[in-house]
């Protein structure tokens, strides 16, 4: 039996809509009266009101707020699935119910849709169904049959240029995730009685924290129909339900399982795992020198390892107090091939990050040597691993160091300790930092433990081929 | 004890603290780095974060949150912001509040992953449709990620406006040492949002307005609000401009390589000095017209044609000559070149 009570669900007096406060907006014999009244008793019945907030579509239903006594949030075209995403991911006790017509969930909002539902999100989707677009004025939607005309379609929907109506039920049902699939109608008493249960399912369905629920109600539009309301029914009987077939098509207990959520973390335990301390702030140590700007720029192969041994010299300028950047080999610099890392460490505040003038240059291959030898300030320092780059460095204006990086490392077992050696050598030469901040850094910067070690030795070994080394 | 570490992730740090809860995120080099983060940090630490299945989506998954009371965040980059146009004009239409971080990238289009600050007037000036503005914040260090974001959701929340971090491929990328803040910021409840309870059943979520009085009041109000902006946050940094003769005007990434170039002309004899906002929107209008007085010109360095250079012109009122110094293309001056560009343009 329909009721025919005003629910408690529905403002008593519809203030929000402006004149005329006892009636809706909607168009005599309009569908979505019968739709509106079947949820407010569902939601009376579960005894929600306070939870329920409805997505508000774009269409003649954008004004659900004139009538439903709950939360409301407008949204745009087609996006309502994706703002009840939000709403509840935010509420998880919320009742979210997005309520779209056919133009709004089939057309622009087709992503939306098809998205939400394939996340399960647990949330009851009622689509309305009436193969027209309403609000502007009857123009033709995804859902329009063939054949009929709308103001775009005068002469007939025409597959072989509007291609063919949607089903949208039967769409969906290709997706694992829903719950509850259904497509009714509210052509006659019978079919709105089912209509009636599925509402109820759905919504239901949320609040047992089920899944995603999807209710297609195939609905007149007489007043784009060009039909009185008692022939706009028939035609739906007789067209609507013949092309989409009204029933269900999937009622399963369970979607998709949740594999559990992390627990909030508290604030101190959020510092923890962002290894912040924010509380304890080291008072700064005095700088260790004046060293004005000191530019720096690695260049190698990309698989040597300089992005993270440009990061390891940064963290040894930062833990020498003073301010640092580093800058990885990107976009418009990018040259001959080569991968390198921009290193600034300074007494002062850095401007520029980029280094196109480097005080020091480690030229772990050759191509580095060849494309940046030209760069280097004028009294500079230019480091090659003489392992792999055979060219000596032509420029007179310039310090020339040769390390054979590689060979050193390969002895110690370790190929890719090249640039460490390098590193501690660097430090050595030039006393921006001693080479015992190196060795403080580098453990905290190397994430397998197995590898310190070598690297350690590696620290060692560029120190003491620099304590022997000879022009 | 600092933590030295790239832009992207000091964004997901700074808004971890900030009190946001939750992050809907979509990717597109180069801010996909923030997603990730957030992927990590925002899912370990029992917040939510959630790919969408577009930016479009992102924006209105941030909408359907901040309607429910959250501190909500995405982050991307220039395409994908301008796919965020509806929803930036909804969120404020409805007076939601959220925060969006732009790495800019090179366009018009797909352009490309390289750095540019393009997306100036598209942010600035709004970015959908409608008569309305975001909080623009720019910061040029990763500490400025950070503490940007950081307060990002303060200011959101405060103002019920999108706070939008437009920043760049080069600020994202690069790594520097970084401080946080002892305090973990909180979101205290809204009395407008809806919470699915009984206390905020009627409140309604909204941009329609159904009468032209409804209409102007609606855009009266927002309008109001901009310009308290103006008087509450403007915000900027001065180096060297107290005898200055010309300031560089620059934000984001051409203010660093502007800060060198500025301290090798001063080296040079030149007086010059820089002027960074640090606020693009609200501008800081005032100040300008103060010190542009005394100056014989004002250079805006950018990464693009000049979009920030009409404001400054708006700003000082033709009392000073704006000189444009722009680049495009992925291309970022080296501190040489736009020295020497600056000496022949003062
Ligand atoms: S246009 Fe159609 S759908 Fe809209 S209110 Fe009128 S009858 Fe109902």
């Amino acid at each position: 039996m329909i009721k025919h009570t005003k629910p408690n669900a529905f403002y008593d007096t519809f203030t929000r809509k402006g004149p005329g406060q006892k009636t809706t907006h909607y168009c005599p014999g309009c569908g979505h009266g019968t739709v509106h009244k079947l949820i407010a008793e569902a939601i009376d019945e579960m005894g929600i009101k306070d939870q329920v907030i409805f997505c508000n579509p774009v269409g003649c239903t954008t004004f659900l707020h004139y009538y439903f006594d709950t939360g409301h949030v407008q949204c745009p075209h087609g996006r309502a699935p994706a703002v009840a995403t939000g709403i509840k991911r935010t509420l998880d006790d919320s009742i979210v119910i997005s309520y779209q017509g056919d133009g709004d969930l089939a057309g622009i909002g087709m992503a939306e849709i098809v998205h939400a539902a394939n996340r399960g999100e647990n949330i009851a989707v009622f689509f309305v169904n009436n193969a027209i677009y309403g609000m502007t004025g009857g123009q033709m939607a995804p859902t329009t049959l063939i054949g009929q005309e709308t103001k775009t379609t005068p002469f007939g929907r025409d597959a072989t240029r509007d291609g063919y109506p949607i089903r949208m039920s039967e769409l969906l049902n290709t997706l694992t995730a829903p719950v509850f699939i259904e497509r009714c109608s509210v052509g006659n008493a019978t079919s709105t009685l089912k209509t009636r249960k599925a509402i109820k399912k759905a919504i239901s369905n949320q609040k047992n924290r089920k899944g995603f629920s999807f209710v297609e109600i195939l609905s007149p539009c007489p007043i784009n129909w060009k039909m009185n309301a008692i022939d706009s029914r028939k035609w739906l009987i007789e067209n609507l339900e013949k092309f989409y077939e009204v029933k269900n098509f999937r009622d399963v207990d369970t979607g998709i399982k949740s594999h559990g959520r992390f627990p909030f973390l508290d604030d101190k335990e959020l510092f923890e795992l962002l290894e912040v301390s924010a509380a304890n702030e080291k008072k700064a140590q005095k700088q260790l020198k004046k060293i004005g700007e000191h530019k720096v720029k690695i260049a190698g192969f990309g698989g040597q390892g300089i992005m993270s041994v440009g990061v390891l010299l940064a963290n040894c300028g930062k833990t020498a107090e003073f301010n640092t950047t580093w800058l990885p080999s990107y976009g418009a610099e990018m040259r001959g091939g080569t991968a390198y890392a921009s290193i600034v460490i300074s007494d002062e505040t850095i401007g520029s990050p980029v280094v196109d003038k480097p005080d020091v240059l480690i030229a772990m291959n050759a191509p580095s040597l060849e494309t940046f030898e030209n760069d280097v300030e004028k009294g500079g320092i230019i480091i090659v691993n003489s392992s792999i780059v055979p060219k000596k460095v032509t420029r007179k204006d310039v310090k020339a160091y040769y390390v054979p990086a590689t060979e050193m490392a390969n002895n110690l077992g370790l190929t890719a300790a090249a640039a460490v050696i390098i590193l501690a050598f660097y430090a050595k030469l030039t006393g921006v930092f001693p080479v015992d901040v190196l060795k403080e850094v580098l453990p905290l910067s190397i994430k397998n433990k197995k590898y310190v070690e070598v690297n350690q030795r590696a620290v060692d070994a560029g120190e003491t081929f620099f304590n022997e080394y000879k022009e | 004890m600092k933590k030295l570490m790239k832009g992207n992730d000091a964004i997901v740090h700074g808004a971890l603290l900030g009190g946001a809860t939750h992050f809907f995120g979509y990717p597109i080099t180069p801010a996909s780095e923030i997603a990730q983060s957030g992927a990590y940090y925002f899912t370990k630490a029992g917040r939510t974060f959630l790919q969408a299945e577009s930016e479009l989506a992102a924006v209105n998954m941030i909408l359907g949150s901040a309607s429910a009371g959250a501190r909500v965040m995405t982050a991307s980059s220039s395409p994908g912001i301008a796919l965020m146009g509806e929803g930036l004009s909804y969120l404020a239409g409805s007076n939601l509040p959220s925060v969006i971080v732009n790495i800019q990238r090179t366009g018009p289009g797909l352009g490309y992953i390289w750095p540019e600050q393009s997306d100036y007037n598209m942010v600035v000036k709004g970015g959908g449709n409608g008569i309305y503005k975001n909080i623009v914040l720019a910061p040029n260090s990763v500490q400025e990620m950070a503490d940007f974001a950081y307060k990002a959701f303060e200011l959101a929340d405060k103002y019920r406006m999108t706070v939008m971090i437009l920043s760049d491929a080069y600020i994202g990328q690069m790594m520097e040492p970084v401080s946080f803040p002892a305090k973990v910021l909180k979101s205290k409840r809204k009395d407008w949002s809806v919470y699915a309870d009984a206390e905020s059943r009627t409140n309604l979520i909204s941009s329609i307005h159904m009468t032209k009085e409804a209409l102007v009041d609606n855009v009266d109000n927002l309008l109001a609000k901009y310009k308290k902006l103006e008087e509450d946050i403007v915000e900027y940094e001065e180096t060297s401009t107290d005898d200055a003769e010309h300031i560089v005007v620059a934000f984001g990434i051409s203010s660093r390589v502007a800060l060198t170039a500025i301290r090798t002309l001063r080296a040079q004899g030149i007086k010059i000095g820089l002027f960074r906002p640090k606020t693009l929107f609200p501008f800081p209008k005032k100040r300008l017209l103060e010190i542009s007085k005394s100056l014989k010109s004002i250079i805006s360095v950018e990464l693009n044609e000049g979009q920030m250079a009409d404001d400054i012109e708006l700003a000082v009122q033709c009392s000073v000559p704006v000189k444009r110094l722009g680049w495009y293309g992925g291309v970022v001056p080296s501190v040489t070149e736009l020295v020497d560009k600056i000496k022949k343009t003062i």
